[in-house]
């Protein structure tokens, strides 16, 4: 059968005549069980009797090998690759720690009994966990061991000859011969199959072939920069491992909500949180000031089907860098102000109310800005005011803010934002009063109230309803506990600071990436032979392509050689034409498609088994090429 | 004004689905012609043997072709008068007849009438199918594809666009009925269950990142589409040619399984590529917007899932005892993830990318 899947099975069983084509010494070196390397080799298999069927016991050394040798086969990449897919898929299906730390919460008060079970796998830190840190770590020891001897091998193959020209070219792609005739019927000196040949080779060298001339012929070789380029590209892939892995450490990522007319020192003392790399020191923050002078935002105001959608988020920042130079931003989303080696971000905003708690005295207990969280697109936000001193008891309030306030409509009196701007801005506070647990040394949150300990006097469950304050106005605490204004409403920005020096290596490494693939996907490496012999009267040309690797257009390279070598030789370029064409094909892109040019004569027209590899016809893997 | 544009560019595209289904019919008729044609075929032509068997058909001609091999041809150089070309003793005119009517025939065919019909109203509707997508743009103002009802119908078009381009090369009229197909579903679902009116853009997408990225992805989807046909032709042709599969008539009219896996391949390969520049400008991207290049995100998640099996298809295609049906198996489900990725991760995942509109 001439079309198998195994392509050892149908290896051409006239293999000898073959030997000189597929002169392997130059090739690139790629595990045993790449579909275009010799079989594999058994572990016991030293080179020498492969006839031995009694395998000599290995010992240590050889099972290392033998192993070695499995993790490096192609087979084993393509375990791993497809494992590497199969773990990634968790990740994706539950709220990761690193990116959705509040989903895992959630996912825990959803699924008290599974998440215990799923945590252990450690699927809420999938690309840390150990069984994914595994795959690909395999993965890449396999690809180092694969890379490191093909590189050995790709530099003394940079440094050999073309192969000596096979004795029968007719067997290879885009194989022609033309016999050359002068008129008279003699051959002249032009003619002579040494200054044909040599004609040819400089030809070859001009189109970038590497040569070698052998008797009347002429062998060339073209694209190592195929194998470069797989070499850089799965090179590369290691470099942005690596520059991930260990350049991740040397950063920093800090998240800080500054209100506008608020500064923010970049000091550690001043970040809401901060993550740093294992390698970081504080001497890397460099202390430098950014004040948030107005923060602006734009909202759909026409489009009925997008009213108050966001359209635009400016931050206006002054900032002062240490050696005190000052200078006013614009900090965008994607448009993140470079400064002092670290990137600032905006990722996020939101309301804050200027709130003042004035004691019965007329002492002032409490005075602050206090960021509100946004909790919905309108910006309905939620905030704690915590007031421990100043009053004859301590209190706290929860609060709403509503931009745009408008009743529910089911006269409840319950509020809702209709829209994110401050058209009608109102603020609502729940208020508690006994122990705000502040006194217990437990770090709390600023934005929650434990109000577990405390009295709620006025909100939903209280004799008293919630406490409602447009800016500007004051209301009275319950039980004249003294009074709180609203001041004033103004915007905060969230600001992330981020340094990473490894990004520009990672950048750098995916480029390469990039360029290594294009190289080795689409630079053809290939064979050419021009062959001249004498015939009476004249000389015979041949000329033959062998592919390495995919290589579509070979036939019609093979082709165009020999039309402009012809050309070269003094044949008129429409008598080239017609002497090199293929038969029915005339090398029109559309009308050959489907035809193999590379099949030449060797292999009929409607033969598509020219693949050589599985093919009884053809010999080497000549011919199996299309045009594109 | 903005309100009219998108409503002729919904007319539009519910046109072009209407021209996409004469296009389509057409196609499957073309096929079904095939089937007539095959059987034909084989019944009249005298020496190739029965059945789906290249290998018989190649060896029949074998003898022919090795004695052409001493052919060539003679130019005769006369410097005084016109130069004369001679005898192009080409492999075996013989052996040309026995080959066109094995299965995988790879000489181009006379597409039928139908062919050239659905092929007419392919082009006719992709037309109106472009200007649906440009009076999107033009109506909101941006590039349109920016959410999934746009991405649909944006990433269809493009589809379209490179299986026509990709047959101006080779002969793919026998992908057209699958083209057609799988157009025809993911426009229906884009615009019945994916519809969202114009709106401006959220802040994060305003970047030129949006231009490139989105579209180098619906780019690498198309290409990935075309090779997942092939893929499956591939498949079919497999089992054939292994005599497990007799159905099927028209089947003999594609090329054979190893000159589709070679296309496929290659259509891959350039969806590959554009991935690979997804996957990169995409980190490229987030870092400008989100101040990190990489967070695992669910739609990085599976972005990076789909790279992986289409690497692995790459090295399958490259190991020994993987060639063939079992390489294309990835190609497959390389693309099933690529729809995965769209239709379900963008809709029911929580993530960063909510950008689906709905
Ligand atoms: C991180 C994992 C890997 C990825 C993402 C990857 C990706 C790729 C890609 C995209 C190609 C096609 C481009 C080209 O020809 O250069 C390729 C080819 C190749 N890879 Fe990998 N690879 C990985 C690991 C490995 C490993 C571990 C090996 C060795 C066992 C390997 C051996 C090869 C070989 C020999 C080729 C050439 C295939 C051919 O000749 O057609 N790769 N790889």
């Amino acid at each position: 059968m001439a079309r198998s899947s195994d392509p050892a099975s149908s290896r051409p069983a006239d293999a000898a005549d073959l030997q000189d084509v597929t002169d392997v010494s130059s090739d690139p070196l790629r595990p045993s069980d790449h579909y275009d390397s010799a079989p594999a080799r058994t572990p016991g298999d030293q080179g020498a009797g492969s006839a031995d069927v009694v395998q000599p016991r290995l010992g240590l050394v050889g099972y290392l090998r033998f192993f070695w040798r499995q993790l490096t086969s192609m087979k084993t990449a393509l375990f791993l690759l497809m494992l590497l897919a199969v773990a990634a898929i968790p990740g994706s299906l539950v709220p990761q720690r690193t990116s959705d730390p509040n989903g895992v919460v959630q996912y825990r008060a959803e699924h008290p009994d599974l998440f215990p079970v799923l945590d252990k796998l450690g699927v809420f830190d999938t690309y840390s966990s150990p069984w994914f840190s595994a795959v690909y770590l395999l993965l890449f020891i396999s690809l180092i061991g694969c890379i490191v001897p093909r590189t050995k091998h790709h530099f003394e193959a940079l440094r050999s000859k073309p192969p000596k020209t096979p004795a029968r070219l007719s067997r290879l792609a885009g194989y022609r011969s033309v016999t050359l005739q002068t008129a008279g019927g003699a051959a002249d000196a032009a003619l002579a199959p040494a200054s044909v040949v040599e004609q040819a080779r400089a030809q070859l060298r001009r189109a970038g072939y590497r040569t070698q001339v052998f008797g009347d012929s002429v062998s060339a070789e073209r694209g190592y920069l195929r194998e470069t380029g797989n070499l850089v590209f799965h090179t590369a892939l290691v470099g942005v491992l690596l520059t991930v892995g260990i350049g991740g450490g040397f950063g920093y990522t800090g998240q800080r909500v500054v209100v506008e007319g608020q500064t923010f020192t970049n000091a550690l003392v001043s970040y809401d949180s901060f993550n740093p790399g294992r390698w970081f020191s504080d001497s890397q923050l460099s202390p430098y000031n950014i004040t948030l002078d107005e923060f602006t935002t734009t909202y759909e105001e026409s489009n009925a089907d997008a009213l108050g959608q966001p359209l635009d988020y400016t931050a206006d920042v002054t900032t002062t860098t240490q050696s005190g130079d000052t200078s006013e931003h614009e900090i965008k989303v994607n448009s993140p102000l470079s400064i002092g080696g670290s990137n600032v971000y905006l990722l996020g905003n939101g309301y804050a109310v200027d709130v003042t708690v004035t004691a019965p005295d007329g002492s002032v207990a409490f005075r602050d800005t206090i960021p509100f969280l946004p909790q919905d697109a309108n910006l309905t936000s939620q905030g704690v005011v915590k007031v421990p001193d100043g009053l004859s008891d301590q209190i706290g309030m929860i609060g709403f803010f509503y931009p745009s306030a408008v009743e529910t409509g089911d006269g409840s009196g319950i509020l809702a934002s209709s829209y994110p701007d401050l058209l009608n801005p109102v603020l609502s506070l729940n208020v508690y009063q006994g122990d705000l647990g502040l006194d217990a040394g437990v770090p709390q949150s600023v934005y929650s109230l434990d109000t577990d300990g405390m009295t709620e006097i006025a909100g939903a469950a209280a004799d008293q309803s919630a406490l409602q304050l447009s800016p500007g106005t004051t209301a009275d605490l319950p039980d004249g506990l003294g009074t709180v204004t609203l001041s004033d409403v103004k915007r905060f920005a969230s600001l992330d600071v981020h340094h990473d020096p490894s990004q520009l290596w990672v950048l750098l490494f995916a480029g390469l990436v990039f360029a290594g693939l294009l190289t080795a996907l689409f630079v053809p490496r290939r064979r050419v032979w021009v062959k001249a012999s004498t015939t009476d009267g004249g000389v015979r040309l041949e000329y033959a392509g062998l592919a390495r690797g995919e290589d579509p257009t070979l036939a019609r390279a093979v082709r165009d050689i020999a039309r402009t070598h012809l050309a070269g030789l003094g044949v008129p370029a429409d008598a080239a034409r017609a002497a090199t064409s293929d038969d029915d094909t005339g090398g029109d892109a559309r009308g050959d498609a489907g035809d193999d040019p590379g099949a030449g004569p060797a292999s009929p027209p409607g033969s598509t088994s020219n693949d050589p590899a599985r093919s009884t016809e053809a010999p080497s893997r000549a011919g199996r090429r299309m045009r594109p | 004004m903005t309100e009219d544009l998108a409503n002729f560019s919904l007319v539009a595209v519910y046109s072009a689905m209407a021209i996409y289904t004469i296009s389509f019919v057409a196609f499957a008729l073309d096929l079904a012609k095939r089937s007539g044609d095959a059987q034909q075929e084989s019944a009249s032509s005298a020496t190739a043997t029965a059945g789906p068997d290249a290998g018989s058909v190649g060896g029949a001609a074998r003898g022919s072709a090795r004695a052409a091999v001493s052919g060539g041809s003679t130019i005769v150089l006369d410097r005084e008068a016109a130069t004369t070309v001679s005898g192009v003793g080409r492999g075996g005119g013989g052996a040309g007849a026995v080959g066109t009517s094995g299965p995988g025939s790879t000489r181009r065919r006379r597409g039928s009438s139908f062919e050239r019909v659905a092929t007419a109203m392919m082009v006719l509707g992709l037309l109106v199918h472009v200007s649906s997508v440009v009076t999107r743009g033009l109506a909101a103002d941006r590039v349109p594809w920016a959410n999934m009802f746009e991405f649909s119908l944006t990433g269809t078009a493009i589809i379209v666009a490179v299986y026509l381009v990709a047959g101006r090369f080779v002969d793919l009229s026998f992908l057209g009925a699958y083209v057609m197909g799988l157009n025809l579903v993911l426009l229906a679902i884009g615009s019945v269950n994916y519809y969202v009116e114009v709106v401006p853009l959220q802040p994060a997408l305003q970047s030129a990142w949006l231009v490139i990225h989105v579209l180098v992805a619906i780019l690498g989807t198309g290409f990935f589409a075309i090779a997942a046909g092939l893929s499956i032709a591939q498949l079919i042709q497999t089992k054939r040619e292994q005599a497990r599969l007799s159905g099927l008539r028209f089947m003999d009219t594609l090329p054979a399984a190893d000159r589709l896996e070679d296309l496929a391949y290659r259509v891959a390969l350039v969806g590959f590529v554009l991935w690979t520049f997804t996957l990169i400008a995409g980190a490229v991207w987030a870092e400008r917007a989100w101040g990190r290049y990489w967070g695992w995100d669910t739609k990085e998640v599976w972005t990076f899932i789909i790279w992986v099996l289409y690497a692995g298809y790459i090295h399958a295609r490259a190991t020994r005892g993987w060639r063939g049906a079992r390489s294309s198996w990835l190609s497959i489900i390389g693309f099933a993830a690529v729809l995965f990725n769209f239709g379900v991760v963008n809709v029911f995942f929580k993530g960063l990318h909510a950008y689906s509109g709905l």
